[in-house]
């Protein structure tokens, strides 16, 4: 069809966590433009099998922007070249025939590469684990219109839970920083009345565990936030930074 | 074996209350030795593992993601229905109750149902302490809005991601659990089969996915929370991974399978773009609140459809369904979609799509905008702009989505939209505790049957899913755990497990072993052409019987010809799709028996041999007013019926006219 693009792949294949990856480059021919990157990868991998090859390992699940598990670092840039959207949303149309595109993991030592374009997130899920949460059973909750929350506090909870935690932020950051990734978090929870009574205990806990995960320092550079596929503001570190302090001084608890 | 569907007796407003105050319990001590397997951590499997782990039971929950935030439930957009009448617009528990079997067309069965109105409320409050970031208004009450099927505003949201946020309260309830050690999250491992001794479910064998190991493990009840199965039709709104497996394994194992061939059609989908389509996106339905949906008058009409006088526009559902309008429930949109675009009068380069349009509504809210702001004598251009900021402030995510996808403006020019495969109504039948028929089997949200009837209402499936998790399951799990305190662990070296992590290895060793030269995909394509062609929105006798033929002989296909690399002992993608695709083609063998022997039409379920005059769905309740179970005998089935009784509600034709 006319429109359609022969393109050359660089991509990052690695056996396991153990052995050494390298980029091994790929063609592929006829992409139409309304594809989108992964099912630009699914011809690609169709053409691998058919070839007796082992195809590239990649995470992907919804293929709509929500699950947070597509991950490819495409062109130095965590989810390609466009802003505001995961790899899944990105289509072909941002590329031009005859483009090389490199395609590697996110890079970080928090994140072990399990094989290919695959790693291991767990350690967010530690981080939530370790704070990350109200302590509310189910079946101690009072009406929901009792609280009543004022409509700007709401929508500023709401643009900070709105993190899909795929770990962009940490793939974009120099010094891997999970930053972006826990201050959204601390902040959603500390904009409601809801989240008051843990406030403090929360920050504390949920950033000693970042520490022991293995990621880096911040050091306020927002590549987290330029990259992030659902915009969570850098404003939200800041209002992280105040609360860890806050909660370091004032707090009766070690 | 006859089936129970153990219908507490009562009044029907009476009935849960007085049968949870009698429901026999595990005291605390107990509950410590009592073990639950979940498998699934969407809305259904995380709140139950959650809410189950606060009550002192030993909890594993299983998922094939990375994480368990990942499961699909997060990409559910549009809301939440509660009977809370936070709008004074008349709602109740029965008003819910009544729609919820009506938009079902009464296929559903009534004590459930009331339950689940009843139970609603609670679900609301519930995620608003765990921190869920519902819409709200400024005088900081939660905001609703409405949904298909009803003349209420009783849906619950938060912009376009709903499910998500729904998802994340639900996974960090699940995150805490697990940080005290309560509940065992075994990630990126997915269950391959269920172990059953003398009768009852004692565990599953699971594959670690990175590993490749297999897995044991023991529990005195199994739990399974693993979604519906649309993507046995290739192309569906599912997430790549949503699959079949976990039910298929059980209902093989001895689990009925209810109403299979209950398939909901979700009428605003983003339209096919090309033969590399992997998946359907969907736009919320909560954009019909604010979009009129239309076709020209004129078939074939090549013209830009701004350029389209309002006269020649047809707002077929408007003129069809004066009193619900554009808000008809998903069967009956999703019809209407489909004929006029048979009919020759659909649009875009496929001409199989309609005209979603939200310039009427962009324009009335910009001019109250504008009264807002004491302009007075705005131009229209000033006033569409205003109007374009209330929408996107309202669905601004799901007009981006569709930017990225089509690379249109939907601000700019109506969406085009088609109907696509969205949620199964079917899944494994349980009785009112939500106990398959194998004793210590559990089904939870969209893996059972059980509330949906043969339609799903919007803003259902989410307060389905965490009413069974958190306010269903935990009294009802009691029944049977009651009776089991005294059962010890069962060692995982008993010759059922044993038997079980065989079959598992022999059929993986067997998929790897054919080295045929087709993918997985083709055959899962091939299966998924003949599902929307002949078990799709519209079905007949004739073309059932020949999908079944062709799907026998794709089945023949794939164990001879299919093509799966790699190894067993390693993360292998295509080994994980090529098991779930083979019980893919096993089920849609099942789901199209299952639409053939439904003669009559009901809800998602048309069958051109029973329409009206007027070409609506007509069920026939003389015949065919039971619940379809399906009992699996190797690749043969038979049918038991379990009848349905309406006495609460006057059984009536549909009618949103």
């Amino acid at each position: 069809m006319s429109g359609n693009m022969n393109l050359t792949l660089k991509i990052w294949r690695q056996r396991n966590t153990k052995t050494k990856g390298a980029l091994v480059d790929y063609k592929v021919k006829d992409i139409s433009p309304d594809m989108s990157f992964l099912e630009m990868f699914d011809v690609l991998n169709e053409d691998l099998i058919s070839k007796g090859d082992e195809p590239v390992a990649f995470d992907h699940d919804c293929r709509e922007g929500i699950c947070g598990m597509c991950s490819m670092h495409i062109n130095g840039r965590p989810h390609g070249p466009k802003d505001a959207i995961t790899t899944c949303q990105l289509h072909m149309r941002s590329f031009s025939d005859g483009d090389t595109i490199v395609v590697e993991p996110w890079r970080a030592n928090a994140f072990p590469i399990i094989k290919d374009l695959t790693v291991d997130r767990s350690a967010f899920d530690r981080i939530i684990a370790s704070g990350g949460y109200i302590s509310v059973n189910t079946g101690n909750a009072q009406d929901g219109n009792v609280l009543p929350i004022a409509k700007q506090d709401a929508d500023i909870a709401f643009a900070a839970a709105a993190c899909i935690g795929c770990g962009a932020c940490v793939a974009a950051c120099k010094n891997a920083s999970a930053m972006l990734f826990v201050s959204a978090k601390v902040n959603q929870l500390a904009h409601l009345p809801q989240g008051q009574p843990e406030r403090m205990t929360r920050v504390k806990a949920m950033v000693a565990q970042m520490d022991k995960e293995g990621f880096g320092a911040c050091t306020n550079t927002g590549a987290c936030s330029a990259e992030c596929p659902k915009e969570i503001s850098l404003v939200n570190i800041a209002a992280m930074n105040r609360e860890y302090l806050k909660a370091n001084l004032i707090s009766t608890e070690d | 074996m006859p089936i129970n569907s153990n219908i507490p007796e009562g009044q029907l407003e009476n009935k849960w209350t007085k049968y949870k105050s009698t429901i026999p319990l595990v005291n605390p001590a107990n509950k410590r030795s009592l073990e639950i397997l979940i498998v699934g951590s969407g809305l259904a499997g995380a709140s139950a593992a959650t809410s189950l782990a606060e009550l002192g039971y030993k909890v594993k929950c299983f998922c094939f993601q990375d994480s368990p935030r990942r499961a699909h439930s997060i990409a559910a957009q549009g809301g939440i229905n509660a009977a809370k009448n936070y709008q004074n617009d008349g709602d109740s528990v029965y008003r819910l109750f009544y729609d919820t079997i009506k938009g079902g067309d009464y296929r559903a069965r009534e004590a459930n149902v009331y339950r689940l109105a009843e139970i609603s409320p609670n679900i609301i409050d519930q995620c608003v302490a765990q921190g869920v970031p519902f819409a709200r208004e400024y005088g900081g009450m939660l905001s609703n809005r409405s949904f298909g099927g009803t003349q209420v505003q009783r849906t619950f949201y938060a912009a376009g991601q709903t499910g998500q946020q729904l998802l994340l309260g639900a996974y960090s309830a699940l995150e805490r659990q697990v940080g005290m050690g309560s509940v065992e999250m075994l990630s990126r491992h997915e269950m391959l089969e269920v172990v059953i001794i003398d009768g009852k479910a004692r565990g599953l064998i699971a594959r670690n996915l990175i590993t490749g190991e297999l897995e044991r493990h023991f529990g005195h009840a199994v739990l399974l929370c693993s979604g519906g199965y649309g993507n046995v039709f290739y192309l569906s709104t599912n997430a790549m991974g949503s699959n079949t497996t976990a039910i298929w394994k059980a209902h093989k194992k001895g689990a009925y399978f209810g109403n299979p061939c209950f398939t909901q059609i979700h009428p605003t989908c983003i339209p096919v773009s090309g033969d590399h389509q992997s998946k359907l996106t969907l736009m919320s339905e909560s954009l019909r609140n604010d979009g009129r949906i239309w076709v020209p008058k004129k078939a074939g009409d090549e013209r830009n459809p701004i350029d389209i006088p309002e006269s020649e526009r047809d707002y077929y559902l408007e003129r069809r369904y004066p009193a619900f309008g554009n808000l008809v429930p998903r069967d009956v949109a999703s019809r209407a979609a489909k004929e006029r675009c048979d009919a020759g009068f659909g649009v875009g380069n496929s001409k199989m799509a309609v005209y979603l349009d939200f310039k009427f509504n962009m324009m009335r809210y910009g001019k109250v905008e504008a009264t807002k702001q004491g302009l007075l004598n705005a131009q229209d251009s000033e006033i569409l702009a205003l109007g374009k900021q209330v929408v996107k402030e309202k669905y601004g995510n799901l007009f981006d989505m569709y930017q990225q996808i089509t690379g249109e403006n939907p601000y700019e020019s109506p969406m085009r939209i088609y109907p696509a495969v969205h949620y199964t109504m079917g899944g494994l039948w349980v009785d009112y505790n939500l106990m398959t028929n194998v004793p210590g089997m559990y089904a939870l949200g969209e893996a059972n049957f059980s509330d949906h009837g043969a339609n799903r209402l919007g803003a259902s499936a989410l307060m389905q899913g965490l009413a069974d998790g958190y306010f269903v399951i935990p009294y009802t799990i009691g029944a049977y755990l009651s009776k089991e305190i005294a059962t010890k662990a069962i060692s995982t070296d008993h010759a059922a497990f044993e038997e079980a992590e065989n079959s598992v290895k022999e059929r993986l060793e067997k998929l790897l072993s054919i080295k045929g030269s087709k993918t997985v995909d083709h055959f899962h394509k091939r299966l998924g052409k003949v599902m929307w062609d002949k078990c799709g929105m519209a079905r007949n006798a004739e073309g059932l019987k020949e999908a079944i033929l062709e799907i026998q002989a794709i089945r023949a296909d794939f164990w001879t010809q299919v093509r799966v690399p790699g190894e067993m002992n390693d993360l292998n993608p295509e080994l994980e799709k090529a098991g779930r695709v083979a019980d893919f083609i096993e089920l849609g063998e099942l789901m199209c028996m299952d639409a053939l022997a439904r003669n009559e039409s009901c809800g998602g379920h048309f069958r051109e041999e029973s329409q009206t005059e007027e070409g609506e769905a007509m069920r026939d309740d003389e015949n065919y007013s039971y619940v379809a179970a399906w009992q699996y005998n190797d690749m043969n089935w038979q049918m038991q019926k379990e009848e349905l009784k309406f006495e609460n509600i006057k059984i009536a034709q549909r009618s949103y006219k």
